[in-house]
């Protein structure tokens, strides 16, 4: 998994709140068998038209928009469906950080598996950040601190710390657990005496 | 979470399930049963390729096609990217020796509803899958929760997951229900009460004597939509209703088993005195069949309402959100639920596609017509359902009435495959997200019940199913 220690950039202003997953991926790309090459389509049915034609006032349309690495979002962003899509086309475009006030869970987890660091902050400090965005000045997040710099803004966030020891190694967490495969087998055959039904398979 | 004093239903399984805890201080939870369909799996199967690791316990997985597949005319996918995806499915299942009920195979059907249709779901399991609402299995007092890709991942190559514990959360509805009101109308009463983001970092629990009153279906129902709350997971306490359901079911436990599990099921309820983070207690008579009339499943309103006034919002946010709904949705505040004229009528999905579902539609559209303005289309969840409804005659009555009768899949839940809105269409529908966009670009949609979506259908506007003789 690709690595995260700090990012400098752009960030875009997304001033919605309970942006779903099928807003930020719309289902009919959800038909690929690929991680990759879904940027184009993130947040499709606004960024396009019906004919396919860039909408010029959505925000990621516009320079210099269109090179965020950051979002910044309304209250419950990534809510509805469990689809990684979604964390898969914001990376795709460009984006690895994504700032709300608070996220859905499913999308939460997701984002760390794919290297994007979803940051929680206080309804003030989002109005502060949506307004340096607004604004575009630039951010800088920095992983090892916990702060987000926009202009004057300090901003101080938490994360528990396995996430951000994930993040700044990238580790592959396949790999991890698979070093605790003989408490796993150990577990099975403790449950295959206890719980003998579980373990039948008609 | 202490392992002493009294525990929840949550508690319980969730200590049943720890293997142990890794040096990064995570949790890791065994998962007894993985669901696997074909959308959320091929960048999956492809990691484990990548890394040459192997399905650690193939047995534990189950997987069907359902969010891609065509409703009618099932021999020939035409969409080219559904029908490889659906085939990438059965190429992977088969590599690596895990079970696969295929298109023509009877038992096909929406992966929630067969998971319980073949006895698969049982209760104290952990159960994942990664579709969101996988909550639906939590009917049964199984842990079970929507996960993404790479935890399919992990989840293929380990049995288990990462997880830290959920809070709880207990919603308890007493009281008879009124008539007319149903386990939908109960769950979209709860979204709007506490919101989309209400059970953020949560499991719920739902007790009291409306949800133990419910059958296994009416459950499934309520569990199915905890997700739209917010919640990780949506529980129930395992009674006889639940073991009575169970029973007999081609992956139940068998004969020689059978107490042994009935035993350990019935020590899964809640202790009494069990603590909870947070508590609701709502009282039935309060509710009324709900309808929604925006773009997120907490914009609920009883069918007797009007669509609400954006200047009534307490926060500018919240006035800037209903502006945006109210114009996707193309309505006027005030105007009046049961004036809002229907397109379209769609009769299915995880939420409301059992056997049950089908015949309160049936019962309602019995001898009567569908509007002339209105496509009505009915879904059944499973190849199962549909059988059982068809050896009760209950196709022949929808047909009768102008319903199209289709063959099972997700259908227009998503729209993922040929079952969709067109721009501007309004549907109302007994699925679970009104999202725009999500039954089709520019689509609109109304969640409620089938019993109202039924009477819809006849009426052709939003009908109050008590005002419908």
């Amino acid at each position: 998994m690709d690595k995260f220690h700090s990012l400098k950039g752009i960030a875009a202003p997304l001033p919605i709140v309970n942006i779903d997953t099928d807003m930020i991926i719309p289902k009919q790309f959800l038909k690929t068998i690929k991680r990759t090459g879904l940027g184009v389509s993130l947040f499709y049915e606004m960024r396009y038209d019906n004919d396919g034609n860039l909408i010029k006032d959505f925000v990621l349309n516009t320079s210099p928009y269109d090179q965020s690495k950051i979002l910044v979002a309304g209250d419950n962003f990534g809510c509805g469906s469990s689809r990684e899509h979604a964390p898969w086309s914001l990376k795709d475009f460009g984006i690895r950080s994504v700032i709300s006030t608070s996220f859905a869970d499913i999308f939460y987890n997701n984002c760390f598996q794919n290297g994007i660091l979803p940051i929680v902050v206080s309804p003030e400090n989002l109005d502060q950040l949506m307004t340096a965005a607004k604004n575009q000045i630039e951010f800088t997040i920095d992983l090892p601190e916990q702060v987000i710099k926009a202009g004057n803004h300090l901003i101080k966030f938490e994360i528990e710390e396995f996430r951000k020891e994930r993040l700044l190694q990238g580790l592959d967490d396949i790999g991890i657990t698979l070093g605790y495969k003989d408490k796993i087998n150990a577990y099975e055959e403790d449950k295959k005496n206890k719980k003998p039904w579980l373990f039948k398979n008609n | 979470m202490s392992n002493q004093g009294p525990k929840t239903l949550f508690d319980k399984i969730w200590s049943e399930h720890l293997v142990g805890q890794r040096e990064d201080g995570t949790n890791l939870l065994y998962i007894d049963r993985h669901l696997v369909h074909e959308v959320t799996s091929p960048q999956a199967f492809e990691g484990l390729k990548i890394s040459n690791r192997p399905v650690h316990r193939p047995e534990a997985t189950i997987a069907v096609a359902d969010h891609n597949v065509p409703t009618i005319n099932r021999q020939n996918i035409e969409d080219p990217q559904s029908k490889i995806q659906v085939e990438t499915l059965a190429k992977n299942t088969k590599e690596h020796g895990i079970q696969y009920f295929d298109l023509m195979d009877q038992r096909q059907g929406i992966v929630h509803i067969i998971g319980p249709e073949q006895g698969i779901t049982q209760p104290g399991m952990t159960i994942v899958c990664g579709d969101s609402h996988t909550s639906t299995h939590g009917a049964f007092g199984a842990l079970a929760f929507g996960i993404g890709t790479s935890e399919v991942e992990h989840v293929l190559a380990t049995q288990t997951i990462v997880q830290n514990p959920a809070k709880n959360m207990r919603i308890s509805v007493n009281g008879e229900l009124p008539f007319g009101v149903n386990s939908k109308d109960l769950i979209l009463y709860i979204i709007g009460k506490i919101g989309t983001a209400g059970g953020t970092g949560h499991v719920i629990e739902y007790a009291g004597s409306s949800i133990m009153g419910l059958s296994m279906e009416g459950r499934m129902t309520i569990c199915n939509m905890s997700i739209e709350a917010g919640a990780r997971a949506g529980l129930i306490s395992p009674d006889q209703t639940t073991f009575n359901y169970i029973k007999g079911r081609p992956y139940a436990p068998g004969t020689e088993h059978w107490d042994q599990a009935v035993e350990y099921w019935s020590s899964l309820p809640s202790d009494n005195d069990a603590n909870y983070d947070h508590e609701i207690v709502i009282d039935s008579s309060e509710i009324d069949p709900m309808v929604t009339w925006g773009t997120s499943p907490e914009d609920v309103v009883s069918v007797k309402g009007t669509v609400p006034n954006p200047s009534s919002a307490k926060t500018e946010n919240k006035k800037k959100s209903i502006e945006r709904s109210l114009e996707y949705m193309g309505l006027k505040p005030g105007t009046k639920i049961t004036d809002i004229k229907l397109d379209k009528i769609f009769i299915g999905s995880c939420t409301n596609g059992r056997i049950e579902d089908l015949r309160k539609v049936a019962s309602i559209v019995k001898d009567k017509k569908i509007a002339s303005h209105v496509q009505a289309m009915i879904v059944p969840g499973s190849g199962l359902v549909k059988k059982q409804a068809e050896e009760e005659g209950i196709d022949k009555i929808l047909k009768d009435a102008g319903f199209e009768w289709r063959e099972a899949g997700c259908s227009m839940c998503l729209g993922m495959n040929p079952d969709q809105l067109k721009p501007g269409e309004r549907c109302a529908s007994t699925s679970n997200r009104n999202f725009e966009g999500r039954q089709g670009r520019g689509g609109r949609t109304h969640l409620m019940s089938p019993e109202l979506a039924a009477a819809s259908a006849i009426t052709g506007n939003i009908s109050d199913i008590r005002d419908f003789t």
